[in-house]
């Protein structure tokens, strides 16, 4: 097989392709690292490229399947990880200063099965700060540009992870989610990105921003190979009691790789659909729900209230919750340390100081306001209590609605170093995307369109806890629907 | 409630936050937390009297298991990442003297 001919697969057809001996696990990793070499400076969506230990791990990797002894659908297909999963020994940056040099002593859960399962490390994925913005321009190690135009930006914090997708230079990738990080990057970098249900995947290993509300998930090409990584990730580790125990829980992700949606009630809130929704997107996302209609889902508008709290709730927590993460990062253990020091407390406050960038320390601040003394209940308890009201709501819309559609962002891409200048911007365009942390639901982004410039517009379609599989099945039908009516094989 | 956001205030957050901030820093925290603070009391517009918190969408409770070692000894690569070693541990300065 051709480089040319591996990179046009998805991971699923590549996995395929190996296992049937038309390609091999070292080819695949060739064809990759070759065009990351040539192509990536263009993007800069990894931040370390593992040249060296893929290639060896492929080999390693083709004698095991050659053997008999791995035999999964991924396996001997390459992967991008998002720089905030831990990897042991191998450098885990976070994006920050703070995380430079830092080689973890363990692997993360997620990390860890995929290895298990054949996967082989392409590199690990440039995102924002600790996972903190929605562009990916807050990473120490500079910004990385959209596929389609790397004068955009990739959307945030998973941005490396959707342009590796997006550009070829991944047939797949972990993202993680906290308020949006996968789905709204997804829908900049014209990919397919899902964020399972909370407590689906462990969040053993990854560097915690929002621990009430962080998620991994897969970007890829296909509703399939999401499915497919998602399925080979989830499930129950003893090392995160937040993850998801209950044996009743349906975790065959891809038993829902299903085109059948008739008879699917599908809710679309009209709020999400008013004031501030570019019109392109709009357009898009409407015109998709009825290739749904046609075939056979019943869809109609709802009213989902609760949408302006969404916004100040979300980041109220998540700033709470980031500046208790954070306070382990002392210069001590690992990580950056000052050179300017006499005593403890110069290491502590300027190592950090001199080690996180300008929004980290923004949520840092706001985050230890809102939890302080005297604020307490005006902040962080009132927003607990909005996300109660949240939840209640999104229960009260999925006893009507299997699923419901939003747009994933506001607009396409903008132009890189339009949203740094103003934060309270970029939270706003959050907006479709933070609720879903907020009440621990599943949501996945597919491809729907682009606008004039060429710049790809997303679909978010959301569900109901723990209904992941409905989603996917959702999200499968479309994508096959829609690849028919462009003409492609269905 | 609109907050005021006073001198005293930045630097009593950047105090729980362990940060130093420069007199530029300073003052953008000082906008930064009026604009930001000031669109997070829109929450207030919303009567909450009844609700409970919710910090945690899944039930979650304390999970017990047997105190058993199940991380084996691993000083050495875990201190591969400090910034200064000796004897096994983490060096800092003296913190009483």
């Amino acid at each position: 097989m051709t480089a040319s001919e591996i990179i046009s697969l998805s991971a699923l057809e590549l996995g395929q392709a190996i296992k049937e001996g038309r390609t091999t696990s070292p080819e695949a990793v060739d064809a990759y690292l070759e065009k990351i070499a040539a192509e990536d400076g263009r993007f800069h969506s990894y931040i370390t490229v593992l040249a060296d230990e893929a290639r060896a791990r492929a080999a390693e990797v083709q004698a095991k399947i050659e053997a008999g002894e791995l035999t999964g659908p991924l396996a001997g297909v390459p992967v991008a990880l998002k720089d905030n999963l831990c990897t042991k020994g191998l450098l885990t940056t976070c994006a920050s200063k703070i995380l430079y040099n830092f080689r973890p002593p363990y692997t993360a859960t997620a990390v860890q099965k995929l290895l298990d399962a054949g996967a082989v490390i392409l590199g690990k994925a440039n995102m924002d700060e600790f996972a903190m913005g929605s562009t990916t321009e807050t990473s120490y190690f500079g910004p990385t540009g959209n596929p389609v135009d790397p004068e955009h930006v990739p959307g945030g914090s998973s941005g490396g992870s959707a342009a590796a997708v997006g550009a070829y230079l991944a047939p797949y990738a972990l993202g993680t989610d906290t308020g949006g990080s996968i789905r709204q990057p997804a829908s900049y970098c014209g990919v397919v990105g899902m964020k399972p249900t909370y407590g689906a995947v462990s969040r053993y290993g990854l560097i915690a921003y929002g621990s009430s509300l962080d998620q991994i998930g897969p970007l890829a090409h296909t509703v399939s190979d999401c499915a497919a990584v998602l399925e080979t990730i989830a499930g129950h580790d003893e090392r995160d009691s937040t993850s998801a125990g209950d044996p009743a829980i349906d975790m065959h992700y891809t038993d829902a790789l299903v085109r059948d949606v008739k008879g699917m009630k599908i809710g679309i809130p009209s709020s999400y659909f008013g004031e501030g929704l570019d019109h392109e997107v709009k357009e898009a996302v409407l015109a998709a729900a009825e290739v749904l209609r046609a075939e056979g889902a019943e869809i109609e508008e709802f009213d989902l209230p609760m949408v302006d709290y969404a916004i100040p709730a979300y980041y109220v927590i998540a700033m709470a919750e980031c500046s208790s993460n954070l306070s382990r990062f002392d210069g001590v253990k690992y990580g950056y340390r000052t050179e300017r020091f006499e005593d403890l407390q110069d290491i502590y406050k300027r190592s950090r100081s001199e080690g996180f960038g300008t929004e980290v320390k923004r949520r840092l601040m706001i985050g230890a306001f809102v939890l302080s003394s005297g604020y307490y209940d005006a902040y962080y308890n009132k927003a607990l209590k909005v996300r109660a009201c949240i939840k209640k709501a999104f229960d009260e819309a999925f006893a009507k609605y299997d699923v419901i559609l939003a747009p994933a962002a506001p607009t396409t891409a903008p132009k890189k170093g339009e949203s740094l200048s103003d934060p309270l911007k970029m939270y706003l365009s959050d907006i479709y995307t933070v609720s879903v942390n907020l009440a621990g639901l599943p949501g996945i982004t597919v491809p729907v369109g682009q606008d004039a410039k060429g710049l790809p517009i997303g679909m978010q379609i959301l569900g109901n806890t723990f209904c992941d599989k409905t989603i996917i099945r959702a999200a499968y039908t479309y994508e096959q629907a829609a690849k028919e009516r462009k003409g492609g094989r269905a | 409630m609109a907050v005021s956001i006073t001198d005293q205030t930045v630097e009593y957050v950047a105090a729980l936050a362990k940060l130093e901030l420069s007199e530029a820093e300073k003052e953008r925290t000082k906008k930064d937390l009026e604009e930001i603070l000031g669109y997070m009391d829109t929450m207030n517009e919303l009567d909450t009297e009844d609700v409970e918190p919710m910090s945690h969408v899944n039930p979650v409770k304390n999970v017990f298991r047997e105190d058993v070692v199940i991380n084996g000894p691993d000083r050495e690569n875990i201190l591969s990442n400090a910034p200064e070693e000796q004897d096994g541990c983490a060096v800092v300065p003296p913190t009483f003297n």
